[in-house]
């Protein structure tokens, strides 16, 4: 039984579509004028100058490329942050799930916690502590704290435990595997669609990252995409400074490009992640 | 056999487990043990056991900018979460031309970065390169301003609902898909019409997830410091130092050199945190067991 189309909620659904999309218009058009056209031209319409490849070569020109430095400290923070988060994760949520060991109850306990206490309060006390460890103003300061993602292990847990069946595990062993061989050989294919959809959402938590890197970093040189386009932002906005507008605005741009391109490519994989993990109670 | 398999699962579990109390408990016990002195001018830093947390329970400053996060929380969450519902049920009612068109297109704002999020908007809310100013010149009017200090709150509330309406939606629709479809089909034979059917079925369904969503969304408003963080540079006179706790915090920390007492903000905000977030779900969750 089919229910019949209709065209008056199409409509009103059309509303959400339209705010959810037309700030990304906004930025994409805005992307393609010059500093001039940005002050002098409607912002839902292009300007006469199409200045979009120009403004993405001086995006990555301005101050000898510290745009292209910016990229390459984010792919850092992604991969070794998001994607250590990931694989402690995986075998946290594994090994809770898989084996009844002393204590098994209170790690449990203490990281469901951890879950329900806000990563933004802790971070001036992380802050504090690794002044005092000298870690800050390092890559260290800014990948260390995102390797720890209780919801990624909470997702893991549940994913482990409905994924991998106990039999074939016993198998392995009876075969005489080891633990670990068994764990990356046979668990992590089952695991796989779980593991994507944590990754997924460490990598945007990691490469949208803020306020851990304003605190960690003084460095320009050590920035994310995020801090850097906030420092071009200021710097226009402080007296003396150089108006970068249209910089900021491509430079936007090309920071959420990567993710929306991989939201759409893994839409499968998120989608069915975050029904497992919001529903499963 | 036991002890093999307690060591093993220790194995599994211990990495993650070093870095969780590095970064999670360290941290909580450390910005204890800050709380409990104080840096002077004159003597440096001295014991002062509970002083700073007196201070902050009569801090006016902290009053005002806890309230304003309170006051976010009780009016943009459940605008946002309703918006959510409105639009997770009319995607899942099935009535939509274009349904996955919708849903990847609402979701989309969720990958755009806190840090773009206002800039983006904080642009378009501006007179000279925004829409409001646009808007202002073709009409030869004069809109309010988004950026003054009587409506920036609310703009900081547009703001947030566009980056995680989506998001918020998707964890909904999810909720509504694993509904069994035979309940709507008995329903329907029963005679009844889709908004009884949203009543009777869907919403009580939806217990779950809403409890989920709205317990990460009291996080995030009592949270808040991306956003007025960021409008700070495109309407400073909007944003004062103390605008949520967590500019407080940040202020104390780095402008004002006061990490005792930043600790001690930082410390009972996620304090509050979890206590809400707490009391919320077992209010929520107890009342439909």
């Amino acid at each position: 039984m089919r229910p019949r189309r209709s065209i008056p909620l199409t409509l009103i659904t059309a509303l959400a579509l339209i705010y959810s999309l037309l700030p990304l218009v906004w930025l994409l058009i805005s992307a393609t004028k010059t500093q001039e056209g940005l002050f002098g031209s409607f912002g839902l319409w292009f300007s006469g100058d199409f200045a979009f490849f120009g403004n993405i070569a001086d995006v990555f020109a301005y101050h000898d490329g510290i745009f292209g430095r910016w990229l390459l400290n984010t792919l850092l923070y992604v991969v070794a942050g998001a994607g250590g988060a990931t694989l402690l994760a995986a075998l946290a949520g594994y090994g809770l799930a898989k084996f009844d060991f002393a204590g098994r109850r209170a790690v449990f306990a203490v990281v469901l916690g951890g879950v329900a206490v806000p990563p933004t309060a802790l971070a001036v006390p992380i802050f504090l502590m690794f002044a005092k460890m000298g870690l800050t103003d390092t890559p260290w300061a800014v990948i260390i704290p995102t390797l720890a993602s209780p919801f990624g292990l909470y997702l893991m847990w549940t994913y482990s435990r409905d994924a991998v069946p106990d039999e074939i595990l016993e198998s392995a062993r009876i075969d005489g595997a080891g633990e670990f061989t068994t764990f990356f050989s046979l668990a992590v294919p089952l695991l796989a669609p779980g593991l994507v959809t944590v990754l997924l959402f460490n990598t945007v938590m990691t490469w949208n990252n803020f306020f851990l890197p304003l605190i960690m970093l003084k460095d320009a040189d050590l920035f994310p995409l995020t801090l850097g386009l906030y420092s071009w932002n200021e710097q226009g906005t402080t007296a003396g400074g150089d108006v970068v507008f249209d910089l900021v605005i491509t430079g936007s741009l090309l920071t959420i490009v990567p993710l929306i391109v991989a939201f759409l490519l893994l839409q499968r994989y998120w989608q069915s992640g975050l029904a497992a993990g919001s529903v499963k109670q | 056999m036991s002890t093999r398999r307690s060591w093993i699962g220790w194995q599994f579990t211990g990495p993650f487990l070093a870095v969780f109390a590095l970064v999670f408990l360290a941290p909580i016990g450390y910005a204890a043990y800050l709380s409990l002195f104080r840096n002077r001018l004159i003597g440096g830093t001295a014991f002062v056991g509970l002083e700073n947390y007196t201070k902050a329970f009569s801090d006016p400053q902290f009053f005002e900018a806890l309230s304003r996060v309170a006051l976010f929380l009780v009016v943009q969450v459940p605008i946002m979460l309703f918006l959510a519902l409105l639009i997770a049920l009319a995607l899942d009612s099935g009535r939509l031309y274009g349904a996955g068109f919708f849903r990847i297109s609402v979701f989309l704002p969720y990958a755009v970065p806190s840090v773009v999020a206002a800039l983006m908007w904080g642009f378009m809310y501006g007179t000279r390169i925004g829409l409001v100013g646009n808007v202002n010149d073709a009409f030869g009017i004069t809109l309010p301003d988004p950026l003054s200090p009587d409506l920036i709150l609310a703009a900081i509330g547009n703001i947030v609902t566009w980056e995680f309406v989506g998001y918020n939606m998707i964890i909904l629709y999810s909720g509504l898909r694993v509904v069994d479809t035979a309940l709507y089909e008995a329903a329907a034979i029963d005679g009844a019409g889709q908004f009884r059917i949203i009543r009777a079925i869907k919403l009580p369904a939806l217990r779950g997830p809403l409890a989920v969503a709205t317990i990460f969304s009291i996080i995030g408003s009592f949270q808040l410091f991306n956003e007025p963080q960021i409008l700070d540079t495109i309407a400073p006179n909007s944003i004062t130092t103390y605008f949520t706790p967590n500019v407080y915090a940040y202020q104390l920390s780095f402008g004002g050199q006061q990490v005792n007492y930043s600790a001690t903000i930082a410390l009972i905000m996620g304090v509050v945190t979890m206590i809400v977030a707490y009391l919320f779900q077992r209010r929520s969750i107890g009342a439909g067991r």
